[in-house]
């Protein structure tokens, strides 16, 4: 290993003619959805042909929750063999002391990015991630079905039920007895949280827990949401939607069997890949409103970003590292290659990125309407909020309870958590 | 004089072998140390931390600043001003009774089904065939997978669109329609235990197999003679001579099936009908900051899993030398 490091050291402080810093041996941990990991590597052969930094990926599983289990563990417990971490948005006012700030190091480029994500990764001033990409979910829907049967794109939810019930009754009335109407992310994880929470504010139901700390999910606009979205289970929505997480409903999706798919815009590229039956097929929209007082189009703000361990041994390098990640260079290779949304404004009039995925032009809109997650009023207990949210979600969805019941019920927990 | 004389001998004679045995006891003790140590080290200074941990207000964030709260995460008793008296901690959350109640209830059935299925595959294994040393070996496989590996498999094949369950039962018509099996919660403890007896069959089988060889042939050939039926033969010699291995292969697995944990995780991770003790305790410990309440349900899930075995052993008379007492 000492040998090998200083090898690298060696050969790089003799090829390249700028003095690089002694090279560093990295290590990097990312979850993996579709192509994500593969794109990462090529990322990295770059980092390192710049900089003579060698970087290991450790690769996670893709759930959100079973990536943060372990790094709490690994972060509590202080390991020195990760250097940079890759984030969810929703973690940086739990993790914030285990990270190092990296105001900084960024003061320079934190101007380039949205400001909403710069914010959503600093807590109590400082800067705990660097962006590296963001997320807003959108509606796939299969552009030849509308047009057989001459449907506009629903434009709320009960215009999707309808839409889609048409749609799915008909086909399989003619054959197609495996399509669906609409796949989401219905298992009981925090990609629930997300899609409810859609739900709910597309109601005007709020944002479950406001800015202030106000616990506000239970009203009757947020009932309404729910009992819409309780009413797709088994008539649109195979039952076994409860079971789904991205990857899951993608599956159906890309096997040609959804008219309509709620994901993250991961899927686009991926959907339109050669062993795609949807391939040419589909496009992308806003998700629905809701419908009654205060409805409006709405979409939880996702994405992904980039800390430097604490406990690193290789800080300035890692820092490099995480820097390099959220680049612009490195987000538009992103964005042409992996459709993921940069988090930096500029390249979202990029020729270049407009060419590879003209639907990114509609993203701007749908960021306008992007919700939070409650992370920030929650703070170190967003994890149980989320859970004890996405529980009463999952128990109305099967039929275990009313809407209302089970929202009544969740602002008597919440309040016990949070007071 | 004469009961001195008497005596005298037996008495060295007893203090002789009292003499070798206190060296051989000595000389044991030294054999054991390194064992000892190595088990205070990887089991009770983790376990005595972790019981450490549920009498204060630990979190992940600071392991070392605890401060100590007593009984308070397995049981407070508050009066609030109102004059009502309310109940919070462990023992008192529902939460907790239903992962006890799912966990007795998967340890429950699984064992049941896996003994009575054991038991089976180990009489046809016991009989002579040919080909029989694959057929052991290949029974086995379930067993060799590892867990998280089997239970990724087993949770795409339950998938309700493009699972090999489903297509296989709508095709053959046993199905009406597909079955979102570990969606559901009628069905979720169902597909758990089915992976859970798939997998550890073949355990029980071995166990069992192994006590069958220990039963002596010429007791059959003697009952044979006797023109004893065979079903008779089984519940008159196989069972009783069988008991002592099969009472010790159940109680391996009820203690493996009372902290089951991977294959809950991955095939049904946050559904209510199946979450168990090590289940809610991991979510409380890593995922929430619930540090010292997830301490605590640790604490409490060894203290169960020592009471069953302690009545276990105490009520089945089990002898871990191998032979009923």
């Amino acid at each position: 290993m000492k040998t090998n490091k200083l090898l690298v050291g060696l050969l790089t402080s003799v090829t390249l003619v700028a003095g690089a810093a002694q090279a560093a041996e990295l290590s990097i941990v990312s979850g993996d959805t579709g192509t994500g990991l593969a794109f990462l590597q090529s990322e990295l052969e770059i980092f390192t042909e710049e900089t003579g930094h060698t970087v290991t990926i450790v690769p996670m599983p893709s759930s959100t929750s079973d990536q943060f289990g372990q790094y709490r563990l690994w972060l509590a417990a202080g390991n020195a063999d990760i250097d940079v971490y890759t984030t969810d948005v929703i973690w940086a006012p739990q993790l914030a002391d285990q990270f190092i700030d990296l105001t900084e190091a960024a003061a320079d480029v934190v101007g380039e990015h949205f400001p909403s994500i710069i914010e959503s990764q600093t807590v109590d001033g400082k800067l705990v991630a660097i962006p590296g990409y963001t997320d807003a979910p959108a509606l796939f829907y299969r552009t030849d079905l509308l047009e057989k049967y001459g449907k506009e794109v629903p434009k709320t939810w009960p215009e999707l039920h309808a839409t889609a019930q048409e749609i799915m009754d008909a086909e399989r009335a003619e054959g197609a007895t495996d399509l669906w109407g609409y796949v989401f992310q219905g298992n009981a994880y925090e990609g629930l949280t997300c899609n409810a929470l859609e739900w709910v504010n597309s109601y005007g139901g709020g944002q479950i827990i406001e800015a202030d700390g106000t616990i506000s999910i239970n009203n009757p606009q947020a009932v309404a949401a729910l009992e819409e979205a309780a009413s797709w289970i088994g008539t649109i929505s195979p039952e076994g939607n409860l079971a789904y997480m991205e990857e899951e409903s993608r599956g159906v999706w890309q096997l040609g069997n959804a008219v309509f798919m709620r994901n993250w815009p991961y899927a686009y590229a991926l959907s339109n890949g050669d062993d795609s039956a949807v391939k040419g097929k589909f496009d992308v929209a806003p998700l629905p409103a809701g419908v009654g007082e205060g409805a409006k189009p709405s979409g939880t703000l996702g994405g992904w970003n980039f800390a430097v361990s604490r406990y690193s041994t290789e800080q300035e390098a890692a820092t490099e590292l995480a820097l390099f990640l959220g680049s612009a260079e490195s987000q538009k290779r992103r964005a042409i290659q992996q459709n993921n949304l940069p988090s930096i404004q500029a390249l979202y009039q990029d020729a270049d990125v407009l060419e590879a995925a003209p639907f990114m032009a509609t993203w701007e809109e749908i960021f306008q309407s992007a919700v939070p997650r409650p992370s920030a009023p929650a703070q170190s207990n967003y994890n149980e909020a989320s859970s004890l949210f996405w529980s009463a979600v999952h128990d109305t969805l099967s039929g275990n309870g009313s809407a209302a019941e089970n929202l009544e019920l969740l602002e008597v927990d919440l309040e016990d958590l949070l007071n | 004089m004469t009961t001195e004389a008497l005596r005298s001998p037996a008495i060295a004679q007893r203090r002789g072998r009292s003499e070798l045995m206190q060296q051989r006891a000595r000389a044991a003790r030294w054999f054991l140390l390194p064992m000892m140590i190595a088990l205070a080290v990887v089991a009770g200074w983790p376990l005595a931390r972790s019981i450490y941990f549920s009498f204060t207000d630990v979190k992940l964030n600071n392991l070392y600043g605890a401060e100590w709260v007593g009984f308070a995460n397995y049981l407070q008793i508050r009066t609030l001003e109102s004059g009502r008296t309310i109940y919070r901690g462990v023992l008192a959350d529902p939460d907790w009774w239903n992962a006890v109640w799912n966990t007795v209830r998967f340890a429950f059935w699984s064992v049941v089904w896996e003994t009575i299925f054991g038991m089976i595959v180990a009489l046809v294994l016991n009989a002579e065939f040919r080909g029989r040393g694959i057929v052991r070996a290949a029974i086995l496989i379930p067993w060799a997978i590892p867990t998280i590996v089997s239970a990724k498999m087993w949770s795409w094949m339950l998938n309700d669109q493009f699972g090999i369950l489903n297509d296989l039962g709508v095709r053959l018509g046993l199905l009406g329609a597909p079955v979102a099996w570990t969606a559901s919660p009628d069905t979720a403890m169902m597909a758990v235990l089915v992976v859970d007896i798939w997998k550890t069959t073949p355990f029980m089988a071995l166990l069992i197999l192994a006590g069958l060889q220990m039963i002596p042939k010429d007791i059959y050939e003697a009952a044979d003679i006797d023109g004893v039926h065979p079903i008779k033969q089984f519940f008159r010699i196989t069972l009783p001579l069988v008991r002592p291995a099969l009472m010790v292969a159940i109680i391996f697995r009820v203690l493996d099936a009372l902290r089951i944990f991977d294959l809950i995780y991955v095939l049904t991770p946050n559904s209510a009908a199946t979450k168990t003790m090590s289940v809610l305790a991991q979510e409380n410990l890593f995922q929430f900051d619930n540090f010292a309440e997830g301490s605590t349900q640790s604490t409490l899930l060894f203290l169960l899993i020592a009471l069953f075995t302690i009545v276990y052993i105490w009520l089945g008379k089990v002898n871990f030398d191998g032979g009923a007492r």
